[in-house]
């Protein structure tokens, strides 16, 4: 188990006015994030706890492309790691960060 | 005096001397299933040509396990030249000395096992060949001298029923009847009269009744219920990124769940596009269960195939307008036409590689498994023989084209290799050098196992994004595309991040946003079919899946 904190500082908060989702499941090779507009506008802070240790620098990359690509200022996110491979949490970042423009 | 026929006079002593095993009646051509050792160990002699038919999907189990039994005193050095290693007999007969040097293509379940024994050296290896260039070759220098054949049925003068899984069969009887060989083919049953005649009984020089029918791989089936949102996402990029923009009619889609994911999206995600009528209308494709859902929604013109798959017949019998099927109304497949279709006709080729290097070299080949190629090298290939123009072909070609005389340019065909940046494991897809070439090294070949060179490949389709390398214009260019979708592996991480996005400004990689892909829309209630149920439910009852598939 591996417990990891990374804090960004955005451009811009996050659009929309959704102040909670969760997507996904708690299962082999899966994920669930839990996302919530609860951070000043321009920071983001993204905590992980996962099974597998010793990945933390792809983590790190993860979430930095994430960050760039959706600018999610305001959001704490939480993401509870079932062994999910780097492209199904980036693509189930990208879906959370979705539910919360909404 | 010149003896001009020697050969038929050897053939004509080897079919004398497996009579004497035959039931004797009517012209002695049907030989018991106890009798087939005696038969083989009549017909056959040390150092023949030998094609034991192992097709993709069909196998000729019954005689290859025959053949394994044949006494290496008597049968020994035998050269092995057929397109499939699938059965384990397969490998046994090299194991027990009857077989000593194999030409072959493809060898997906045999494959672990055939890379220890080609690093044991129990194989002497002619070469990996594509299923074309091995047909081809037993027409001028692999010739068999008796071939091994299945078939479902036959009459007692010989003449052939294949079924549906006509396969390799019309070739290699081809290559061994018209040119001094002996054929020998299993069948499930001796009927009267057979249904259709896919192979004449001239060519037939003995017919065993097989103990048990003989097996199919069912190799194209993929269940929907396994398919992940990722694999969703790059089907809707593959969809909007390259079939639309190119307007692709003519295609072969490889193995995969990739592309089984875009066959499943065509009636949902292709519809929403309005690309009906306009993608995907003319196939060079085995049945592939995944393809029901467009099928029945009116997205298919038509589908020429390599081969069946099982539980797929009565479904095929009862789209004859689509499929193409004989005058007794069931599939007929070949192999060789549909290959040759898949080269020429088709203007799109899109698989799945277990890995690409920086130049898109791109291989199945791992230290530990020989997988061998099958038909992807000719389907996932440029054939510079083309003559004739399509708008798709076009449009590549003068993607491809910077420099010389526009009035002179080509075409391109559209190679793409569509896969995720991590396989099974976190082994990853894009690596600096291929394994091929280490088995190459180890194994003393002269060529490197290369399944699709990288000048061969347009684009490349991962979950990060689509890479097009019609447009790179230098070396760099093309390593730093290809590492721009190669995600989150080292050779990803290991890009120039200025550079790729220069790349991406000028559309020559793509991210999802970048085509208008909204992530929620990765979802599997996307796919056509979410289980093998829902395929059996489309095609209203007729798909009859393989007891493994189902779960109900």
């Amino acid at each position: 188990m591996e417990t990891l904190t990374f804090r960004h500082t955005t451009t811009k908060p996050l659009g929309g006015t959704t102040s909670q989702a969760i997507t996904g499941v708690v299962a082999s090779g899966n994920l669930e994030v839990l996302l919530e507009r609860i951070l000043a506008p321009d920071s983001c802070e993204i905590a992980i706890e996962t099974p597998i240790n010793g990945f933390g620098d792809v983590w790190e990359a993860v979430v930095a492309d994430f960050v760039a690509r959706a600018q999610p200022g305001g959001l704490r996110i939480s993401i509870n790691d079932g062994g999910a491979r780097p492209d199904t949490v980036s693509l189930r970042l990208l879906q959370g960060a979705r539910l919360m423009e909404a | 005096m010149v003896d001009w026929r020697k050969q038929r006079a050897d053939r004509d002593a080897r079919i004398a001397a497996g009579r004497a095993h035959s039931d004797g009646r009517s012209g002695g051509k049907v030989v018991a299933a106890a009798s087939v050792v005696d038969l083989l160990e009549a017909v056959l002699k040390p150092g023949d040509r030998v094609c034991l038919e192992g097709d993709n999907q069909k196998q000729a189990d019954c005689l290859a396990r025959g053949l394994s039994a044949c006494d290496p005193a008597k049968i020994h050095d035998l050269h092995m030249v057929q397109s499939g290693i699938v059965l384990p007999e397969h490998l046994d007969v090299f194991e027990q000395g009857i077989a000593k040097r194999l030409d072959y293509s493809y060898s997906g379940p045999q494959g672990g096992r055939i890379a220890k024994m080609l690093y044991g050296g129990q194989i002497e290896l002619g070469a990996v060949h594509t299923y074309l260039e091995l047909f081809a070759r037993y027409f001028v220098d692999l010739t068999p001298n008796v071939a091994l054949i299945a078939g479902v049925s036959a009459d007692r003068d010989g003449n052939l029923y294949t079924g549906p899984n006509t396969e390799d069969t019309p070739t290699v009887v081809e290559a061994t009847a018209f040119k001094n060989g002996v054929v020998i083919a299993q069948v499930n049953e001796i009927v009267e009269k057979v249904p259709r005649v896919d192979i004449p009984g001239d060519r037939v020089d003995f017919v065993v009744e097989a103990d048990r029918p003989f097996y199919v791989e069912p190799l194209f089936t993929r269940d929907p219920a396994a398919m992940t949102e990722t694999q969703i996402l790059m089907a809707m990029m593959a969809i909007k990124g390259i079939y639309a923009e190119y307007g692709i009619r003519r295609l072969n889609h490889g193995i995969g769940f990739g592309t089984a994911a875009i066959e499943l999206l065509l009636p949902t995600y292709g519809e929403r596009l309005g690309l009906k009528g306009k993608i995907a209308t003319h196939w060079a494709l085995n049945p592939h269960p995944t393809l029901i859902p467009a099928i029945e929604s009116g997205w298919v013109e038509q589908v020429h195939c390599f081969g069946s798959e099982v539980g797929m017949d009565r479904y095929i019998r009862e789209r004859p307008d689509v499929f193409f099927t004989g005058a007794d109304g069931s599939l007929r497949s070949n192999r060789a036409f549909c290959q040759t279709a898949g080269l020429y006709a088709c203007d799109m080729f899109i698989g799945a590689t277990l890995q690409i290097d920086l130049m898109g070299h791109s291989s199945t080949i791992t230290t530990n498994r020989v997988a061998g190629f099958g038909g992807a090298p000719n389907m996932g290939s440029d054939p510079h023989g083309r003559r004739h123009p399509s708008d798709t072909w076009m449009k590549a070609g003068r993607e491809a084209q910077i420099t010389g005389d526009p009035a002179l340019m080509r075409g391109r065909k559209l190679v793409v290799q569509l896969v995720e940046t991590f396989g099974d494991k976190l082994v990853p897809t894009f690596v600096e050098r291929l394994d091929a070439l280490e088995l190459a090294k180890k194994i003393g070949l002269e060529l490197a196992p290369v399944m699709i060179y990288g000048d061969d490949v347009t684009h490349i389709v991962t979950e990060e994004g689509i890479a097009n390398l019609l447009l790179c214009r230098d070396a760099d260019e093309r390593e730093q595309a290809i590492r721009g979708v190669a995600g989150y592996t080292e050779v990803g991480r290991g890009r120039d991040k200025a550079k790729v996005e220069e790349l991406r400004s000028r559309g020559i990689v793509r991210r999802p946003e970048d085509l208008g892909i909204e992530p929620l829309d990765a979802d599997r209630s996307l796919l056509a079919a979410r289980s093998i149920k829902d395929l059996a439910h489309w095609s209203g009852g007729l798909y009859e899946p393989p007891a493994r598939f189902r779960n109900w």
